[in-house]
């Protein structure tokens, strides 16, 4: 493993990737930016990012044919890991446009619940509830950057993956991993220092892969 | 628990941090991204740039600026002037933005809004809304810096806007805006009462009192200044503190805690 990794990070067309870039930079990684399968490569890792909806962002997947060398990536245990929208987009289903998604963990895409504003904007509370090395000096409940109105619910019999949680009127899953995949619905790349302290224990584990 | 924010705005004129009372003799008070990592840095939840000159060819000065922010401040980056379109709004989100402030443009046309949440989705959708005290008690919407009137009831208006497909409104009372007389928090309450997504208070602000206000009183969710925070009136974390010791929910920065 090169001391700088190549992180691909997935361009499905709606966003700001200049945050992510900027981060990877920051913690050592050089993040290449791809939007068609023949890039993806010569890269060490996957970040799946988002914003927007999920359907127009699975359509454009889709159309630029990265849809299954994500899941392709996925099943080879390979350093994966979504961004919000990208993290909900490794569900099987989204209730957002009724969206069918990647199928990478068992569970659905549900718009949050008995929540007082939405879309859930702001800094919450990320509640640790095990231990994993991308938390690695960053306190049990840190505040980090959310914005999004749906949340990823792991089936019943995946709740193994959930890593963490957060509360806005219900809690819900705000980190999981599972193996080498990972995802979380906060932005790090725009959560200060404790979000880059996250993408640097990221690319610490690509690293160490 | 979901924190109150703290936006430091930066009003910015060819390139230059600006600030005037009530949107009136502009003076220069900074280079915007150095001003915006500072703000960072001192536990700013958020940062809002309004391009208050907005001319279509200055917007390549403005792209720069955002790209020179994001790559500086790693908090949430608001933008807004001039933005008219679903591709300008690319633009300044491919530059480094989070999210898009439509003001002028969402009221002359009604289906920008929906198109811009509908390709970028809502949560990057905010709609400045300024607002003026009629004779009558009530609050019309006025357009182009505070320039113009559109008898558009504010609340009416910050309703329909949510329902377009707003995911956040910035409200601003211009009769208090650079006064330091504190937030309406009438307003304020008038349109947090009717709408689901968050309220971002403007106007007004001089000291800590008035940021604790504009979320007891006006129901609002995250709270802006300019003014106070540029000439150094008050610290971000200074006014984040006296909110904490008021029981609000805050982030504290865990640089400053240590």
């Amino acid at each position: 493993m090169t001391s700088r990794p190549r992180v691909a990070v997935i361009d499905h067309g709606a966003g700001n990737l200049v945050s992510i870039d900027q981060a990877l930079t920051t913690v050592g990684a050089d993040g290449i930016v791809v939007a068609d399968r023949g890039s993806l490569t010569s890269c060490d890792a996957m970040i799946l990012p988002g914003v927007g909806a999920a359907g127009p962002a699975m359509a454009r997947l889709k159309a630029r044919g990265l849809a299954d060398p994500i899941r392709a990536w996925a099943a080879a245990e390979r350093p994966l890991l979504g961004i919000c929208l990208g993290l909900q987009l490794l569900f099987d289903v989204s209730d957002e446009d009724g969206a069918e998604t990647l199928g990478i963990v068992p569970g659905r895409t549900v718009r949050m619940e008995h929540a007082p504003t939405l879309p859930h904007t702001g800094w919450n509370q990320v509640e640790q509830k095990r231990s994993h090395p991308i938390f690695d000096g960053i306190v049990d409940g840190a505040d980090l950057y959310f914005v999004h109105s749906y949340v990823g619910r792991p089936a019943a019999s995946a709740q193994d993956v959930v890593l963490a949680t957060t509360e806005h009127g219900a809690p819900f899953v705000s980190a999981l991993a599972r193996g080498s995949l990972l995802g979380v619905q906060f932005h790090p790349e725009r959560s200060g220092r404790d979000g880059l302290r996250l993408l640097a224990n990221f690319v610490d584990l690509v690293r160490a892969a | 628990m979901l924190r109150h924010r703290v936006i430091p705005c930066l009003d910015v004129a060819d390139g230059r941090v600006v600030k005037g009372r009530r949107f009136q003799d502009l003076t220069d008070e900074g280079d915007p991204a150095e001003l915006a990592e500072r703000y960072a840095l001192e536990g700013a939840d958020e940062l809002v740039f309004l391009d208050i000159t907005a001319a279509p060819e200055r917007r390549g000065t403005l792209l720069d600026i955002v790209d020179r922010t994001a790559r500086r401040a790693f908090i949430p980056l608001t933008v807004g002037g001039g933005v008219r379109s679903v591709d300008e709004m690319r633009a300044v989100l491919r530059a480094g933005a989070d999210k898009v402030s439509l003001n002028t443009a969402a009221v002359n046309d009604l289906m920008l809004i929906e198109a811009c949440a509908r390709t970028f989705g809502r949560q990057a959708v905010v709609v400045a809304i300024d607002a003026r005290m009629t004779m009558s008690g009530t609050w019309e919407v006025v357009v182009k810096g505070g320039r113009e009137p559109t008898g558009l009831d504010a609340v009416d208006w910050a309703e329909r806007a949510v329902g377009l497909g707003a995911g956040e409104l910035l409200v601003t009372s211009i009769d208090r805006d650079g006064t330091g007389n504190g937030f309406d928090t009438a307003l304020l309450r008038a349109i947090a009462e009717r709408v689901s997504v968050p309220v971002i208070a403007s106007g007004g602000a001089a000291g800590p009192d008035d940021f604790i206000a504009a979320i007891r009183d006006g129901g609002a969710d995250a709270v802006l200044a300019a003014s106070i925070f540029h000439r150094g009136i008050r610290t971000i974390s200074e006014v984040k503190e006296a909110m904490a010791v008021a029981g609000l929910p805050i982030r504290l920065v865990p640089e400053l805690v240590a």
